[in-house]
């Protein structure tokens, strides 16, 4: 058992919860956006497949990874749209088109590969690391944080840039009130479905960019269903974040690091079976929900389309 | 009454309706209404339920749209597209329903509808708080949660609000509604240091002591029309009493064109008779969104009919609800046939003949999805001869649906067909069958004519008739007090949760009932 405890075996597992957990982050990040205003997006996990899979392209086809993540944003944008006329403009139920938009998207994007690729799986090369300085010379924490890849460093950034826009900016205001009491908002002048809109879509980006994160950086290759249930990871914390950017942080985290276990296990040599140790991510959240899932708080109009003037 | 400032200057209307109709399906809530509305002057919107009030203060703050006339702003045809276009022409309303967000401070709430590009001026808005709270005499907690003053505090956030915007026009619908006693002589009080100041207020009200005390013009609106106005020459000229007697007569005055007017027959309840039900010292606890009830007590005697008035929510739901069992009473007793069944379950009283029509048809009265035949049966689930050990006997429910659906006119394609696909009107049989039915000995009436079409509520209110004169008891509550005085014997009134007065339905009757209903002594 010695391996467990070394510092190289730290060092992976860390590293790979990073890289783990950053398509959570991102993914969780971009659904307390739409919780927040308002729109329970459980498209997220469709989101997340088209940036993977668009992600991969761009990045395959231009061999640049930072195209990829730009294509990967727009494409998990573009589902996000059609999430946006469909729930928040024409008020179709929310939970149904999420769905349906998740089990068309891995669907489709298994099918696209296909014709491109037939059954091969291309890889991309291994992404550039940009090494911080002195920080990275740290022993095991160095090499495991920061050594990464430059959109990890600002995914986290995002996390504060999320926390000053909730609580300090005019659109974070407006974003909780379409949320919490959307005809308060109208009445105040602002468009409920402008800004839910604009909610939705930035989910869909921040969705997508996750998925080509996981494609690009993670995999360095896409195979259809790759995104594994992220998204669905996503929703979870963001309803256990009550709202809180960090900590949907520290739960992507926290489940980052049960998922990069079972490749870490391995680099340890320690034989226990996969499917036991792939069942634990989800067994972390059973355990959250347990622990704090009574307190989570939703938005009170979480899930209802809103209609002026009804009555 | 009213104050100097309002007809010192030959003021121009800052917002004027002409001829203004709106249609809602089934219903005209405003048909062809005139108002002008001056600075410094309050014009009192006095109203009952359904009146058209709230469809007003919807088409001027620009959440609806008329469908005929036009709407003048500074003199100018000036169609009020969005609320950002109403808070943009200085128009600020002030709901019924709190429109601030519980879960953000007084402060964010104020500045909400900034661009989203913009910063949030925060000290900006607490200096300009600062110098409109110091003219108005009020205090707020800007950094307080919403969620956490009282509904008071939050109107004045509201007015606030509005004031912040630089409002001309102020609204204020129902506003006093959920104020104690002390906070509506401050609103009052408040809304006289405004007009003061040069603003135009609209105050929408039912409760006409309110709108003799605190408004400078009272238009009367009733059905969708405007049927008077008072101007404030008018106003001071005459006495309170004349005053509040003309708007009584405005207010709950016969019309001459009513087609649901029919005469009452003379029926005659035997006075001697033992009362069928007794009711003393009700009482039910109050909760979050509710009105408790308190000492309620009435007798009906066989085949009489006892009237419920009173403006929606003032505890109505409530008592027929502790009458039938669905609610908890926290003391009191109800007497059957002098036996006392107020601690018996919904279903015992039931049998022992006390039947409840609520007024949540689809909600609480059917389920929807279940075809006509079972939803008459649906409170003798498991009962013979309609079940047998727990198996549903198909030719005993259709054999004896068929009757029901011919004996009370339901117009259903088929038994099998989903009651929620039927009209209100035809739900509204469905429950007036199975309620009726065998066995019946005193029933409640919630608004059983509510929503429904002419037709639909002339053959319930026969319908209602002809159970009292088979010598059930009936206690009818509604909000229309035309249907109860077209069909009661006695009306009591309701409000706050409390009986306030029964008045026997003879002659006076209509202005009494209107009395007691505003606020005033029969």
């Amino acid at each position: 058992m010695t391996g467990l405890f070394s510092a190289v075996f730290l060092s992976a597992l860390l590293f790979g919860a990073v890289t783990a957990a950053i398509p959570l982050l991102l993914a969780g990040l971009g659904e307390q956006m739409s919780e927040k205003a308002g729109v329970l997006n459980i498209g997220i996990e469709g989101m997340l497949l088209a940036g993977a899979y668009l992600g991969f392209v761009g990045a395959f086809y231009s061999g640049s990874l930072w195209l990829g993540f730009v294509t990967g944003a727009a494409g998990g944008a573009a589902v996000a749209l059609i999430m946006a006329l469909l729930c928040v403009r024409i008020g179709l139920n929310q939970i149904v088109i999420g769905i349906a938009l998740t089990l068309g998207l891995e669907g489709l994007t298994a099918l696209l590969h296909h014709f491109q690729f037939s059954r091969s799986y291309p890889r991309l090369p291994a992404a550039d690391a940009t090494v911080i300085p002195l920080l990275s010379d740290i022993p095991v924490i160095g090499p495991a944080f920061f050594k990464h890849h430059l959109i990890v460093y600002l995914a986290v950034a995002l996390v504060f840039g999320m926390g000053y826009l909730y609580r300090r900016t005019q659109l974070g205001l407006n974003l909780q009130a379409a949320g919490d009491k959307p005809a308060a908002l109208d009445v105040a002048g602002i468009d409920v479905i402008k800004t839910r809109t604009i909610a939705v879509l930035t989910t869909g980006a921040l969705a997508g960019l996750g998925g080509a994160y996981l494609a690009n950086v993670g995999a360095g290759l896409f195979i259809p269903f790759i995104t594994n249930g992220a998204g669905f990871l996503g929703i979870v914390l963001a309803m256990l974040a009550r709202g809180r950017p960090v900590w949907v942080l520290f739960g992507a985290l926290l489940f980052g690091v049960c998922l990069s276990l079972t490749t870490a296990m391995q680099v340890a040599g320690i034989n226990i079976p996969t499917d036991v140790i792939q069942m634990l991510p989800f067994l972390a959240v059973m355990i959250m929900l347990v622990l704090f899932g009574r307190r989570a708080s939703l938005p009170a109009a979480l899930g209802i389309p809103y209609e002026r003037g009804a009555r | 009454m009213s104050s100097l400032s309002s007809s010192s200057v030959a003021a121009r209307d800052i917002v004027a309706l002409e001829g203004v109709t709106k249609r809602f399906p089934g219903i005209v809530a405003n048909d062809s209404v005139d108002l002008s509305i001056r600075p410094g002057e309050v014009q009192v919107l006095l109203g009952e339920n359904g009146a058209g009030k709230s469809t007003l203060i919807g088409m001027l703050s620009g959440l609806l749209q008329p469908d005929e006339g036009r709407i003048l702003v500074d003199g100018k045809p000036t169609p009020i597209t969005s609320p950002r276009h109403a808070l943009a022409l200085g128009i600020g309303t002030v709901f019924q329903h709190m429109m601030l967000v519980p879960t953000l401070t007084v402060a964010e709430n104020l500045l909400l509808g900034g661009r989203w590009w913009q910063r949030p001026r925060t000290e900006e808005l607490a200096a300009r708080v600062a110098e409109i709270t110091s003219t108005l005499g009020i205090t707020v907690k800007l950094h307080a949660k919403v969620s956490e003053l009282s509904l008071g505090e939050q109107q004045q956030v509201e007015i606030l609000r509005a004031m912040v915007r630089k409002s001309r026009l102020l609204i204020l619908d129902e506003s006093t509604s959920m104020l104690t006693p002390k906070g509506i002589d401050e609103l009052g009080a408040l809304m006289r240091r405004l007009v003061e100041q040069g603003l135009a207020i609209v105050f929408i009200t039912h409760k006409l002591k309110e709108a003799a005390a605190f408004g400078d013009r009272i238009s009367v609106l009733k059905l969708g029309r405007k049927v008077g106005e008072i101007p404030p020459e008018r106003f001071r000229a005459l006495g309170e009493q004349a005053i509040i007697s003309e708007i009584v007569e405005l207010m709950f005055g016969k019309q001459s064109d009513d087609p649901e007017a029919v005469e009452r027959p003379v029926r005659t309840v035997h006075a001697e008779a033992a009362p069928l039900l007794q009711v003393a010292d009700l009482a039910v606890a109050p909760t979050d969104n509710a009105p408790g009830l308190s000492s309620i007590s009435f007798d009906i005697r066989p085949g009489e009919i006892l009237g419920i008035a009173g403006i929606d929510g003032n505890g109505q739901k409530q008592l027929a609800e502790a009458l039938a069992g669905q609610r908890a009473a926290t003391g009191g007793s109800v007497r059957l046939e002098g036996v006392a069944i107020e601690a018996l379950s919904v279903g015992e009283r039931r049998r022992r003949g006390l039947r409840y029509l609520t007024d949540d048809r689809l909600g609480e009265g059917t389920v929807g999805t279940f075809p006509v035949s079972i939803n008459f049966f649906l409170k003798q689930v498991g009962a013979a001869p309609f079940w047998r050990n727990g198996v549903e006997q198909r030719a005993e429910i259709d054999k004896r649906a068929t009757q029901l659906v011919r004996e009370y006119d339901v117009r259903t394609p088929s038994l099998k067909t989903p009651v929620a696909r039927l009209s209100g009107g035809n739900i509204q049989k469905v429950l007036l069958a199975r309620e009726l039915a065998e066995g019946a000995k005193m029933v409640i009436f919630n608004k059983p004519t509510y929503g429904l079409d002419l037709a639909n509520t002339l053959a319930s209110r026969q319908r209602i008739r002809d159970t009292a004169a088979r010598g059930l008891a009936v206690l009818l509550i509604s909000t229309d007090l035309e249907e109860l005085l077209s069909m009661c014997d006695r009306i009591a009134v309701i409000a706050n949760g409390a009986l306030v007065g029964t008045v026997e339905n003879v002659d006076d009757a209509r202005t009494k009932v209107g009395r007691l209903m505003i606020g005033l002594a029969a």
